[in-house]
């Protein structure tokens, strides 16, 4: 049985279809990459699994469970199991960093606050933010907004943990912070999804790399077979016009 | 009553006159803090309502875009006469000052629920779903990430609403509620000079929104501190 199962999963945007019948799945532990051109719907899969674009049809299944995106109990059931670093990071604003990473152990998970916050502060640590616990998200650079928020999805203890372009906001010399921060958490038991154009990072830690196209799955395969080895044409040429530049 | 103002200046300033015009003042405050704070609460639940999307919800939102276009498209006497009128068949028992504070009620949350929608609007919707992919509930959602995010945008219109509300109350002489206004005219009845009847009525309407800016203004660097100057 696999951690996470896709089944035929469609999604849509404004009543344009964005996936079409997507299928995918990952084990536990694994490093899954999902590659492919803008609006190849990366990002609506990952935004379909954790329901804030409820999926149109399909089957999403968590160790053999099944998710019913209709359902409020089911959604809440699956965001127990599974969270999410955005691209924009959608820190709270108003919050200190060390309540952005409390807050849900707190309110949600029934946690006592010095326990959260001792959590917290070791998440912080582990993403290199100890010292800025006090300090508010607009007074952090992009990099270590985007570090807070990995803790602050991380605290509440995920077994999936989704990642859209988290690098893709940040200014180039920030880039490398936050890859290291995911690279320590990868091979860790935790099931990563990742949507990424930081090709050469994709290559060096997915177990699975899975490129798409207008919605729906060209090709899976092992990072060495599809940048090396690609069986179907759309990724080759992918994979080339990536490389030439 | 006739003589020179410094005449009339003693005979005006007694503790009995004092006293009218403090009852007065404390009535206008009355109104204006009763019906705008109440507004505030109304408002705020309107404002949440109309921004809901449950389907089932969907006649409460249109009841509550019908009051809140109504009531701010009246001119404030006509809210007046209507809640007069309308209390008369339903609560006959309610004085005046009631009446009027109702009316105050209404207009504030009509105002005050658009306010507060342009507010909670202001707060991107990214921060709303980073909150419920945390699984946080509605009423955290509101409470801890959207509404503290929004008082920056909420509170100085709102206060603005409010200081200028305390002039509109002066409408309320119509009904006979003796508020400030209705007192300076009482006093130009008794013979003083309008000089010193209104003079004292300028004074405490002043000293009112004076201290309610003031206290606003407080507010709003407690609620909406700015930590980046």
């Amino acid at each position: 049985m696999h951690h996470l199962e896709i089944r035929d999963l469609t999604a849509s945007y404004g009543g344009n279809p964005v996936l079409r019948g997507v299928s995918l799945d990952a084990d536990r532990g694994e490093v899954v990459s999902l590659i492919g051109p803008s609006g190849s719907g990366k990002s609506t899969l990952l935004r379909a699994l954790i329901g804030l674009t409820p999926p149109t049809g399909g089957d999403v299944r968590i160790a053999g469970a099944p998710v019913d995106y209709r359902r409020k109990e089911s959604v809440r059931e699956l965001r127990r199991r599974m969270s999410i670093v955005f691209q924009q990071f959608n820190l709270f604003q108003n919050m200190c960093v060390l309540d952005n990473v409390t807050i849900a152990p707190v309110r949600v998970h029934g946690v006592t606050r010095a326990e959260a916050e001792e959590r917290g502060r070791e998440l912080l640590a582990k993403v290199g933010m100890a010292e800025k616990c006090e300090a508010y998200p607009d007074q952090l650079s992009g990099g270590q907004q985007q570090r807070v928020a990995i803790a602050r999805a991380l605290a509440v203890r995920p077994e999936i943990l989704l990642l859209d372009e988290v690098t893709s906001a940040l200014d180039p010399e920030r880039v490398g912070e936050v890859l290291d921060t995911i690279r320590a958490l990868a091979g860790g038991g935790i099931t990563m999804v990742l949507v990424s154009h930081e090709m050469s990072f994709v290559r060096e830690i997915s177990t699975r790399v899975v490129m798409m196209d207008q919605g729906q799955v060209i090709e899976t395969g092992s990072a060495e077979q599809i940048f090396v080895r690609p069986e179907t044409e759309r990724t080759r040429a992918f994979i080339g016009s990536i490389i030439r530049h | 009553m006739t003589g020179s103002l410094a005449d009339q200046l003693a005979a005006f300033l007694t503790p009995a006159n004092a006293a009218f015009l403090l009852g007065a003042l404390g009535r206008t405050l009355l109104m204006t803090v009763i019906g705008c704070g109440l507004g505030f609460v109304f408002g705020m639940v309107l404002a949440v309502l109309r921004r809901s999307e449950t389907p089932w919800l969907a006649p409460l939102r249109f009841a509550a875009l019908l009051l809140v276009e109504t009531f701010r498209r009246l001119p404030f006497l006509v809210i007046l006469i209507l809640v007069l009128f309308g209390t008369q068949l339903l609560a006959p028992e309610l004085s005046l000052l009631g009446i009027a504070t109702v009316a105050v009620t209404l207009a504030a949350t009509a105002y005050l629920s658009e306010i507060i929608r342009a507010g909670l609007e202001s707060v991107p919707r990214a921060q709303v779903e980073g909150a419920a992919a945390l699984n946080l509930g509605s009423w955290d959602i509101y409470w801890r990430v959207v509404l503290p995010q929004s008082w920056r945008v909420i509170l100085p219109p709102a206060a603005a609403f409010m200081i200028m509300f305390i002039k509109d109350t002066s409408l309320a002489s119509h009904l006979g509620v003796v508020e400030l206004t209705f007192s300076g005219k009482i006093f130009i009845n008794r013979g003083f000079s309008p000089v010193l009847g209104f003079g004292a009525v300028l004074l405490l309407y002043y000293a009112l929104s004076a201290l309610l800016a003031r206290m606003a203004a407080r507010l709003e660097t407690y609620l909406a501190p700015s930590r980046n100057p």
